[in-house]
């Protein structure tokens, strides 16, 4: 038998397959961190977990007293992302956004 | 890659010396060169075989391959670069017509079989397709060193479940892609948490990784277009602290034929479709989405389930109709339904000879479902065992009967469920104190299905996740190819 065998000599590392979605870059800068609040928009987004409102009200305090604008957002379930809509709203209207998981 | 080899004009045998009709025909190809007529001559194997008839040696195959060659000899007309007739192996009728020599071997038998061609033969055919069709798989290419031992690697990448993958070589997805009919390139669905699009191909990637067979595949594909919808919230499902993934109930006759087990054991261990199957799909979302536990996958405690929960309804001994077929899908069609669940509880109930006895003991125990006092919000799928079935079939008891029976005996008053009653926090809200009787379920919020071994008096609840449009609805997808 003369067949040349087509996987290549043996004792060679295997090529595989990438099982990922490929969607991750290699890597990722995260956005300065602002100083301070002061005359800043801060969204406050409320998943809908039970009680997440009143976390979220002690922060409003917390940011109005820092001199922060705050604007109020909220998913209709915790259970699915939010809504493009909602989510292109909140990036056009606010600097910062701080997301509320609470039950 | 190679191109496709053109035969030339005229006759066009393939054959190889290991094969013992192919010596036959030998002095048969012999007495067609001295004609004169136009013969080309492809050997498989040994290159001095047939070697005076100028023949040629196949070394890759690709003439092979390329032409289809499934049994040696191949004798082949050609014209005008097209293939007229093929004859296989050794028909003296067949020979004689296609060369239109009247007397051709006259001293042969009429028939005799002839051998594989190398190009099927299975210790070769993956690497073959891999490098005669490997262009169709466009995923990024991972090479490990020679120095990594490549489970150890995978786990490394952090692309398994815990347990060592198969590695996803092209010989092998290529090999899985042979179980479906669809594209590699095709998008089965937008792959949750990361939103990006899950082809066949990733699919299959995973499905090897899994330890799936090509026909396996098919049920990965609809279990994947099942999950990755807004009814059924995979996202939700994935990104919970309850302990609840994708519980894969599967029917037709697809499932006896991939040799699913329904009967012993049938949610445990042992079975190959049953785990790899159900390993698939959450590989895949954990792969192709990015649901990772402890980043979006947020479960408390998860369950041994999210490994793979999947199993066959066994419909030859069940009272009732498939479930596939109560949820829409036509008699005879494969079909999976999936499932938001936790892990199963046992129902014992070796003393009830009567369905009014055997649904009480349900109702009872269906009734702690995440908690006595939470109504509605929950699902469930009852597994009826053999033992537990006769009982109902041999009362004439449908599905619906048995749901309405459980029904009947589910309602509470919702004083009894309140928020503080009986010393318990946990409840409904204080407004439905005054309602007379709420029910355990939903409408259809309880399924029903059949499976298990043939000695037990026991039954199975697999309790489910926020129902509805605030969680998951279960889902019912027929099987495709």
């Amino acid at each position: 038998m003369t067949y040349s065998e087509p996987m290549g000599p043996a004792n060679q590392g295997i090529t595989i397959l990438d099982p990922t979605g490929e969607s991750r870059p290699s890597t990722r800068t995260p956005l300065q961190r602002p100083g301070s609040v002061a005359g800043l928009t801060v969204g406050l987004l409320d998943i809908s977990k039970p009680r997440g409102d009143k976390f979220l009200d002690r922060i409003e305090e917390l940011l109005v007293e820092r001199g922060a604008t705050v604007m109020r957002f909220k998913k209709p379930t915790f259970t699915k992302p939010a809504p493009v809509d909602l989510r292109h709203e909140i990036s056009i209207s606010c600097n910062v956004v701080i997301e509320a998981l609470a039950d | 890659m190679t191109a496709q080899p053109v035969l030339p004009d005229g006759l066009v045998a393939i054959v190889k010396r290991e094969c013992e009709t192919c010596r036959m025909v030998e002095p048969v190809l012999s007495a067609i060169a001295a004609t004169g007529a136009p013969l080309a001559v492809w050997v498989q194997d040994d290159p001095t075989f047939c070697v005076e008839l100028g023949a040629v040696h196949d070394t890759d195959l690709a003439v092979s391959w390329h032409h289809d060659i499934g049994t040696v000899p191949t004798l082949i007309s050609v014209r005008d670069g097209a293939e007229v007739e093929r004859t296989i192996g050794w028909s003296r009728d067949e020979w004689r017509g296609i060369t239109g020599m009247a007397t051709l071997g006259a001293d042969l038998p009429p028939t005799r079989p002839g051998c594989g061609s190398m190009s099927v033969d299975p210790d070769l055919i993956d690497g073959l397709r891999a490098r005669f069709t490997g262009d169709v798989l466009v995923s990024r290419r991972v090479e490990l060193s020679a120095t990594e031992d490549e489970f150890e690697a995978l786990f490394a990448r952090g692309w398994t479940d815990g347990l060592p993958v198969v590695p996803p070589t092209r010989e092998r997805v290529l090999r899985m892609l042979t179980g479906t009919t669809r594209e590699p390139s095709e998008v089965v669905a937008i792959a949750p948490p990361d939103l990006v699009e899950m082809t066949v191909e990733k699919i299959a990637i995973n499905a090897v990784m899994a330890g799936c067979l090509p026909e396996h595949l098919p049920w990965v594909i609809a279990a994947l277009e099942a999950v990755c919808n807004d009814t059924f919230n995979m996202h939700g499902v994935l990104a919970t602290t309850m302990p609840v993934g994708p519980v894969i109930v599967c029917n037709g006759p697809g499932t006896r034929a991939i040799g699913m087990n329904s009967g012993i054991n049938a949610f445990g261990q042992g079975n190959r479709a049953n785990s790899s199957i159900g390993r698939a799909v959450q590989l895949t979302i954990r792969n192709v989405g990015g649901g990772r536990p402890g980043e979006v996958d947020r479960a408390t405690h998860g369950n041994p389930g999210k490994l793979s929960f999947c199993f066959a309804e066994d419909e030859d001994a069940s009272p009732f109709p498939p479930l596939s077929v109560a949820r829409g899908i036509e008699p005879g069609r494969n079909a999976v339904t999936v499932f938001a669940g936790e892990g199963p509880r046992c129902v014992v109930d070796q003393l009830a000879r009567t369905p009014e006895e055997l649904a009480a003991s349900y109702a009872a125990c269906l009734r702690t479902v995440h908690h006595p006092k939470l109504v509605i919000g929950f699902d469930a799928i009852l597994v009826v065992s053999p033992d537990h079935g006769r009982i109902l079939a041999d009362a004439g008891w449908t599905r619906e009967q048995l749901v309405d029976a459980l029904d009947a005996r589910l309602g509470t008053p919702g004083r009894d469920l309140a928020r503080g009653a009986h010393g318990m926090a946990e409840g409904v809200p204080a407004h439905l104190a005054s309602v007379e009787s709420l029910p355990k379920f939903r409408p259809g919020g309880l399924l029903v299905a059949f499976a298990g071994g043939g000695a037990g008096l026991f039954s199975s609840i697999i309790a489910g996740w926020a129902n509805g449009a605030i969680g998951s609805d279960p889902v019912t997808r027929a099987v495709g190819t």
